[in-house]
């Protein structure tokens, strides 16, 4: 275990390197000056230009740039906006929201979706089968923009049981979009979870459970999820970014103020600044993410390990 | 979702025995087959039909120079496509998304013949009506009529969809092919580079770099979203071709002293592919499904470009006084990725061996 995590470790840094300066290439290819962005339609004078391009580091190599822009990273320094507030104490503000959002959208798909999967495992070619493959069907094709449309509409406005939207209710009025925001994942966590419990209840070692005479709640709770689980774990990873790119989404549409209303909003202005400091800590996040679901793969799955 | 066809099982094949026969140095001179419809390649041809047919596939294949030969000869190596082709037929699944997938393709070629005004010939005295005989779907609030321009919008989606999983898909199998076939430096090389583009999600980073862009049509679109896209379809590739290359007819094709070009295009790919296609076809519903949101976000197409999310990032200031004007692209653009994920899943119902 030991060898592996370090191997893992290891990996993380060329990505992790890699990732910021893919980031800042693609943003530093882009044509158009940025201090002309900045000035609008009146010229600067030459002093300005020259000191604004001093201050931020414009008339260095683009190597000290990227150099200069990790070193900020890593001090925790995201840039600035064009009011000069910092992009951290933005993030800071924001973030319990998206927090909050991305934990009740887990719970659902957590709950609901593996729930519904297992059930549907269990009950291979039964009605109840069919109903969970149609039903995530459905929900994997409708995009998560006009599925939180219309969960507007219908439980907001045509029926009244959840705020339309804002955040003045705290949590409940965080349960619509989080259900929005984990559907496409707790649809797919469910059909992954079933594709997998039917996998494994073919496997020798089932088959030995239940000659052993042991009950079905244990070979199913107890012998077969435990190994069906490992790829609805590794999923889990993957998830986060679709949540990330989704919570941008569905803050929009429920008007939340979070980390995701703050990208869009930096957008419309554009900011690119925000964007890409924003863009760069959720990168991170991501990116820390997959390393822990990698190093917890390793645990659950010691084949990994021994590769 | 786009993790699908990881486990899509790798056909195992007997080899063909003529397939491995050496071909004869010289061209025989005649002109090769080119079909011009891939899907009656699909259908089970008789013996004597197919043998006559392998000769100018054989001839094709030394001449040909592309990636396009493994793809082509899929169906004459395989019983596989004859089989999923023959399963295909009597699946309802099949026939609705193969039904849907036609019906947008031609509406997204011809929006004219099925459109009933021209959706940029709009008279705000029609401001906002609710559908009716004249407006099926009602005006929006410039007084287009929106049923044609629900119909246009379909042109956008389907090309960005189809345009970008084709390069997605060439840069995969390329990608894919070699980093799986070749292994070692190459592979290592190949897969750091995946690596990096992948723990960057693609709506992310598709707002990253198309805010920074001022003018953005369907072709930038379509490029941001294929430079996103490709490292998943990638490690797919390469993770089929690593099952397939272990095989002992990869292994006999090299006693007999065939080059590892040959061996890719003609023994690998063909029976790699099948889990790469129906990550496409899924794929196809992703980018579109990706492509709207980012016209919705305010950095893909801008206007007076006609694309469903537009529309529907318009419509959203009215969802309570006009919710019709959401419901219709929004309904089009769901059908349009349903169509998409379920030919996907037809397909592996059909190609993987292990569902049957």
């Amino acid at each position: 275990m030991g060898r592996y995590l370090i191997r893992r470790l290891l990996q993380f840094i060329p990505v992790f390197f890699g990732a910021t300066f893919l980031i800042f290439a693609l943003v530093f290819i882009m044509p158009g000056d940025p201090i002309r962005a900045l000035s609008g339609d009146k010229p600067l004078a030459p002093e300005v230009v020259q000191a604004l391009q001093e201050r931020y580091h414009l008339d260095e190599p683009f190597f000290v740039q990227y150099a200069i822009y990790i070193g900020n990273v890593f001090q925790g320094d995201f840039g600035t906006d064009f009011r000069g507030r910092p992009v951290s104490e933005l993030m800071a503000d924001r973030l319990p929201v998206t927090i909050r959002l991305a934990l009740l959208a887990f719970g659902f798909e957590v709950v609901i979706g593996l729930t519904a999967g297992v059930v549907a495992g269990v009950r291979k070619g039964k009605f109840f089968d069919s109903l969970v493959l149609v039903s995530t069907l459905v929900v994997l094709a409708i995009p998560v923009f006009v599925l939180g449309f219309i969960a507007q509409i219908v439980f907001g406005v045509k029926l009244g049981w959840f705020p339309i939207s804002g955040y003045r209710e705290g949590w409940w009025s965080l349960v619509l979009p989080a259900l929005v925001l984990g559907s496409l994942s707790l649809a797919y966590i469910a059909r992954l979870s079933r594709t997998s419990l039917v996998e494994n209840l073919r496997a020798d070692y089932v088959r030995t459970a239940k000659a052993k005479g042991l009950s079905t709640p244990r070979v199913i709770g107890i012998h077969t999820l435990r190994n069906s689980l490992i790829p609805v774990v590794t999923y889990l990873a993957v998830d986060l970014g679709a949540l990330m790119g989704g919570a941008i989404i569905t803050e929009t549409i429920f008007n939340l103020p979070g980390v995701g209303r703050a990208v869009f909003e930096a957008t419309r202005a554009q900011e690119g600044t925000v964007v890409v400091g924003i863009a760069t800590f959720l990168v991170i996040v991501y990116m820390v993410a997959n390393l822990l679901v990698d190093v917890l793969y390793g645990v659950l799955d010691p084949r990994i390990r021994y590769d | 979702m786009t993790d699908n066809g990881k486990n899509a099982n790798v056909p195992d094949q007997s080899p063909d025995p003529s397939s491995e026969a050496p071909t004869s140095p010289d061209p025989s001179g005649e002109e090769p087959t080119l079909y011009a419809d891939t899907v009656s390649e699909y259908l089970p041809q008789d013996p004597v039909a197919a043998a006559s047919d392998e000769a100018s596939q054989r001839e094709r294949f030394r001449q040909s120079p592309g990636m396009d030969v493994g793809l082509e000869d899929m169906p004459r190596t395989a019983s596989l496509w004859g089989d999923a082709w023959r399963q295909l037929r009597r699946r309802p699944m099949f026939i609705i998304s193969a039904i849907l997938i036609a019906i947008l393709v031609v509406i997204s070629f011809f929006p004219g013949l099925f459109a009933t005004h021209d959706p940029r010939d709009c008279n705000l005295i029609d401001s906002l009506l609710l559908p009716s005989s004249e407006h099926w779907f009602g005006t929006d609030l410039q007084g287009c009529d929106y049923y044609s321009r629900t119909l246009y919008g379909t042109r956008v989606s389907i090309s960005i969809g189809i345009l970008s999983v084709f390069f997605i898909t060439i840069i995969a199998v390329v990608g894919g092919s070699v980093s799986g076939y070749y292994g070692g430096k190459v592979d290592s090389i190949i897969g750091r580079i995946t690596d990096i583009w992948f723990v960057i999600p693609t709506i992310l980073g598709g707002i990253v770099i198309l805010s920074l862009v001022r003018t953005r049509g369907i072709v930038t679109v379509s490029l941001v979203l294929i430079v996103l896209g490709w490292a998943t379809l990638l490690r797919l590739v390469r993770s089929s071709v690593l099952a397939v290359k272990a095989n002992d007819y990869v292994e006999a094709a090299r006693a007999m002293g065939a080059s590892n070009t040959r061996i890719i295009m003609r023994h690998v790919l063909p029976n790699a592919i099948a889990p790469v296609i129906i990550v496409s076809a899924i794929y196809v519903g992703v980018i579109i499904a990706a492509e709207a949101a980012l016209s919705f976000l305010g950095v893909g197409l801008q206007l007076p470009a006609i694309s469903w999310g537009l529309m529907i990032s318009t419509a959203q200031q009215r969802i309570i006084t006009a919710p019709y004007l959401l419901v219709f692209p929004g309904a089009f653009l769901s059908v349009t990725v349903f169509s998409f994920i379920l030919m996907g899943d037809a397909l592996r119902d059909a190609l993987d061996p292990k569902l049957r």
